[in-house]
């Protein structure tokens, strides 16, 4: 029941359509219990709820005929309420846990496939991840804790003691190097976490739900600081989190996921402006869409009374930020791309979205 | 899609059946108990003396004389059998050899010296400065002073013999325990394969260990510390596989995300995040190491223990009490110097660094002044012997025989009425039914005990057992022992469960106890006995009220946690309802805490069991006279066999049924 809403893409998103993937999965599976490698074979067993193959066979899958591409330099969030198999998902991907069916095409090269020394050549120098529990060493100070995965690698003291140096100061720990995990706050912890997985310079970065153990403010801060380090050194990243606002706010495109299953992947816009079932609408139905919804979104085709000589407007403004515009103007906002008139936003749709009365289409 | 389809009403019913089911088989349960007791009782006035399978001390049974038989061919054979030519003597030559040399560096004369390699300067130098290096200097002073003491009491060279003997057990101990605890805690199969032995091992009384051992290693030294290191390595198994366990899982999954390997995970990951818990282990090590050190005395060890030993034949109170407070002494600063060596680390994080740069070139000064120190103790008569004759011990003697004699003059309406009220209000007549009954009425009545308490599995071993216990042909010795260890773990159970909810419910009281509980808990049982001699003479009487003192600790702490663990929000919603302070705790902690009393019952049976045995050493009679009998007399060796046999069932059977009947209460 999977939805893979092909609308037009926002401006801003880095991934093209003719870049190749850095990350492309197919057909993954991963199911826990006996025999649990039969499970995605049979065709019957495929097409099971997750209760009754736990009936049938007493297995549970926790990743069901997931796939995506995840694009250079892309932030693609994976998003779902617990138990929704998506922290199995992101370690599927590193073969933390051993997937049970599917492809993980990583630069061109199977993962799967990939015997113990490549996998962990691959984990040391292309991949890193961020916990939820952070996971560090509390015998280590933070400057060895960040070094530790350089350590792992076998580069000597000097060179990774100066290498974490750099890393500390990039996350904002300056003045803490010395210090022991013990000693610091929850949401500095996860600096040291984040700077662990950066030291290694890798490819991908991978977040496990980094930011929920941390108060709301504190997670504020961090996310900005994930946007910042984004902006800053450019890497994929593939972020996993339950919480809808998180998503919106990081992710360039979020898989919804559901008891395993892809529900919708596309823009927060895109789930927002159109949600594939109830789940997706129910779950989205609380967000302030006029901060998510763009005028493509809102827009209607121009009828004969309107006027056509108001301001004009691309289609990827976000609604709240055409708001002041569109009431100012005292004739309808065109929206126009590339010189060409898609349609026009008047003071009606602009209230509609900002009242929260259902808009859109 | 499809949706699951949830079944309300099944779980609906379930809960309907089981509710109105509970209380029903409670009543039944505490019938059940009262009407087999009754049904004994009865029957026990019919069939008195009848089929009580008594033997009289000299008595020995067809199986005593085959075990003896054995002993004899072992004796016989013993450089000649293959199995002990090449394995058995080999491990005792290895043990004698470690054993030697640590004695002769510390505590005998070698060669053509007549005092030991390093004399009391050295060791006390070394014992300060080792304890600085792991500890700090306040259990330094703490070693340095008890050290000192121990030479001042006139103990120096018992002592350094107790000291080398727990020493090379410790090491031998710690070279197997730490890698098996290592190995159960990163395999399940192997975890799976070794915990019934661990708790099997950790719930035989100590002085059961000595009695085979003494078949393969025969007396002496080596099987003393054979039997030690048996005895000591559990703990720090155990506790090195729990701390692994316990290592996050997140950490080790972080390392693995970063590419360790095993070797890499293991050495920077869970073996420098698991070593403070492992010294814990290693704590628990040395004191359970100590203390059989002390027992071992049994079979010849030397030492404190035999100092004790010797004294307490003789109803020597005083020297049984020097010796006594020399092994307490002794136990206070290995503990204390290894409970320090656990938090070191802890505290040394984050703390000033002018300290952590001044640590190197002090710990080089120190290490440096030791070596003089050593020095000058191998050379020196007068930093080699101990200076003085001891004339402290014998004042701490004569006093405590002075007390004594007080005691005894002044004391005895009081202690004698006491003695004899318990006596013949409790434990007499309890004996008499228990030695008094047809063998196979008690074992009848036991087994149906068994199955009410514990259920069938229970049950089925309480069967077992007693038909063994009747196989070892001492099956009236057992029910003796059995009657003492039965009344003191009740009076244990008025004690813990008084103390422990007053404990419980107060934490200013908790503060108060609790440190004394512990350094209680870490004494070896043996130094339990000295007092209680001293006011009550030798008797069964005293074995209880000593196994009584070594086992309530342990019952009042955890009956303390249970009322503790009790959520606040219960006790506050039955204050709200009106009940008053006896109510809450009777209705509310004491019932939602059941299952640390059955775990207290459980432990202070276990405990209460090793100490009857050694009170066979004042005057208990029963299984511990057997055993103590059988290693001093050769034709009643056998016989101590059995003996020994017998407590390891008696302890099996008690701690299947409290165990069974502590699930079901958790349940």
């Amino acid at each position: 029941m999977t939805t893979q809403t092909e609308v037009p893409q926002r401006g801003s998103t880095p991934q093209d359509s003719g870049a190749t993937p850095v990350i492309s999965v197919r057909r993954l599976w991963k199911v826990f219990g006996p025999k649990a490698d039969q499970v995605p074979d049979s065709e019957e067993l495929c097409g099971l709820t997750r209760r009754e193959l736990m009936d049938r066979t007493g297995c549970t899958a926790a990743v069901r005929d997931v796939h995506f591409d995840v694009s250079p330099g892309e932030v693609f969030v994976v998003m779902g309420l617990s138990g929704s198999g998506k922290s199995t998902l992101v370690r599927c991907l590193t073969r933390l846990i051993e997937p049970t069916a599917g492809e993980v095409v990583f630069e061109g090269e199977d993962i799967r496939q990939a015997d113990a020394a490549r996998l962990r050549d691959l984990r040391r120098r292309k991949f890193s991840m961020v916990f939820q529990h952070f996971g560090l060493l509390p015998h280590r100070r933070v400057v060895d804790n960040v070094a530790f995965g350089l350590e792992i690698r076998g580069m000597s003291r000097s060179e990774r003691t100066r290498r974490a140096q750099e890393v500390v100061e990039l996350v904002g720990l300056a003045g803490y190097e010395n210090s022991y995990p013990a000693q610091l706050s929850g949401g500095m912890q996860q600096r040291v976490g984040l700077a662990r997985a950066l030291a290694g310079d890798p490819d991908v970065l991978f977040f496990d739900e980094p930011f929920s153990a941390l108060d709301p403010l504190i997670r504020r801060d961090m996310q900005n600081e994930v946007i910042r380090l984004h902006h800053e050194v450019g890497k994929t990243m593939v972020f996993i989190t339950h919480d809808l606002s998180e998503a919106l706010k990081l992710g360039d495109r979020i898989l919804i996921m559901r008891d395993g299953k892809m529900v919708q992947c596309g823009t927060g816009d895109e789930l927002v402006g159109a949600p594939a079932d109830d789940y997706v609408r129910e779950f989205v139905k609380d967000v302030p869409r006029g901060d998510v919804l763009t005028l493509r979104w809102i827009m209607r085709p121009p009828a004969d009374g309107d006027e056509l000589d108001g301001p004009e407007l691309g289609p990827d403004v976000v609604v709240k930020e055409a708001t002041r515009a569109v009431l100012a103007a005292d004739r309808p906002v065109k929206v126009v791309e590339n010189g060409k008139l898609l349609g026009i936003v008047g003071d009606e749709e602009i209230l509609a979205v900002v009242a929260g009365q259902e808009g859109g289409h | 899609m499809t949706v699951a389809i949830e079944k309300p009403e099944q779980t609906e019913s379930v809960g309907k059946q089981a509710a109105p089911a509970k209380p029903e088989r409670k009543v039944n349960r505490s019938m059940v108990v009262a009407a087999i007791f009754v049904v004994w009782l009865v029957l026990f006035v019919v069939l008195r003396g009848k089929q009580t399978l008594a033997l009289a001390a000299a008595d020995l049974t067809d199986l005593h004389r085959w075990l003896n038989d054995v002993n004899d061919s072992i004796g016989a054979n013993r450089n000649s059998n293959p199995l002990f030519l090449y394995f058995f003597n080999e491990i005792r030559l290895v043990i004698d050899n470690v054993v030697t040399f640590v004695q002769e560096l510390i505590s005998q004369p070698t060669g053509d010296r007549p005092v030991p390699q390093i004399g009391w300067l050295g060791v006390v130098g070394i014992a300060g400065y080792v304890s600085w290096a792991v500890g700090n200097w306040r259990v330094a002073l703490l070693a340095v002073a008890g050290f000192t003491f121990l030479g001042l009491q006139g103990l120096w060279q018992e002592s350094m013999d107790t000291l080398a003997l727990t020493a090379s057990a410790v090491l031998v101990a710690l070279l197997f325990a730490i890698p098996l605890g290592v190995w159960a805690g990163l395999s399940d199969r192997f975890n799976a394969i070794v915990t019934p032995f661990l708790d099997l091992m950790q719930t035989m009384p100590t002085m059961v260990y000595l009695v085979p051992l003494t078949l393969f290693f025969q007396i002496g030294p080596a099987s003393a510390t054979i039997a030690t290191l048996i005895y000591a390595a559990p703990p720090t198994i155990r506790i090195t596989a729990h701390a692994i366990r316990s290592v996050p899982e997140t950490t080790v999954e972080a390392a693995d995300s970063l590419g360790a390997t095993r070797r890499q995970s293991l050495l920077k990951v869970l073996l420098p995040m698991s070593k403070r818990t492992v010294v814990m282990g290693v704590n628990q090590t040395i004191m359970a190491a100590l203390a059989m050190v002390t027992i071992a005395a049994l079979i010849d060890a030397p030492g404190l223990g035999k100092t004790v030993v010797q004294a307490l034949q003789s109803l020597d109170v005083g020297t049984a009490f020097n010796a006594g407070l020399a092994i307490v002494v002794m136990a206070i600063v290995l503990d204390r110097v290894t409970t320090a060596a656990s938090a070191r680390e802890e505290a040394s994080r984050g703390s000033g660094s002018w300290f952590l740069a001044w640590r190197r070139p002090l710990l080089g000064a120190g290490g440096v002044v030791t070596v003089v120190l050593i020095y000058m103790s191998h050379t020196y008569v007068w930093a080699a012997e101990f200076p003085g004759e001891g004339g402290i011990g014998s004042n701490i003697a004569s006093a405590a025989d002075t007390a004594t004699n007080w005691a005894q003059d002044n004391l005895s309406g009081l202690t004698n009425g006491f003695r004899d009220a318990i006596t013949n209000g409790l434990l007499n007549p309890f004996q008499t039914l228990l030695t008094d009954s047809p063998w196979w009425l008690v074992g009848a009545a036991l087994v149906a005990l068994g199955v009410v308490l514990g259920g069938r599995t229970a049950g089925i071993t309480t069967a077992v057992c007693v038909g063994l216990l009747v196989g070892t042909g001492v099956w009236s010795d057992s029910m003796t022992t059995l009657a003492s260890t039965v009344v003191a773990t009740v009076l244990v159970m008025v004690l813990g469960i008084g103390f422990g909810v007053w404990m419980g419910r107060s934490a200013l009281v908790d503060r108060l106890l609790r440190p004394t509980l512990d350094a209680a808990q870490v004494m070896p049982p043996f130094v339990y006995l000295v007092p209680f001699l001293a006011l009550f003479g030798a008797t069964r009487f005293t074995a209880i009220v000593a196994a009584v003192v070594y086992a309530a600790p342990v019952a009042m702490k955890i009956v303390a946690d249970g009322v503790r663990n009790v959520p606040a929000t219960t006790v506050e919603a039955a204050t709200s309802a009106g009940c008053n302070t006896w109510q809450i705790i009777t209705k509310v902690q004491l019932p939602m805490a059941r299952s640390a009393l059955t775990l207290a019952t459980n432990q202070g049976l276990i405990y209460v069991l090793s100490m009857v045995v050694v009170g066979g050493l004042v005057g208990a009679g029963a299984l511990g006279y057997d055993v103590v009998a059988g290693f001093s007399q050769g034709q009643l060796y056998g016989k101590g066999l059995a003996a020994g046999l017998a407590i390891v069932l008696l302890g099996v059977m008690f701690d299947r049924i409290t165990q069974a009947a502590a699930r079901r209460a958790g349940a």
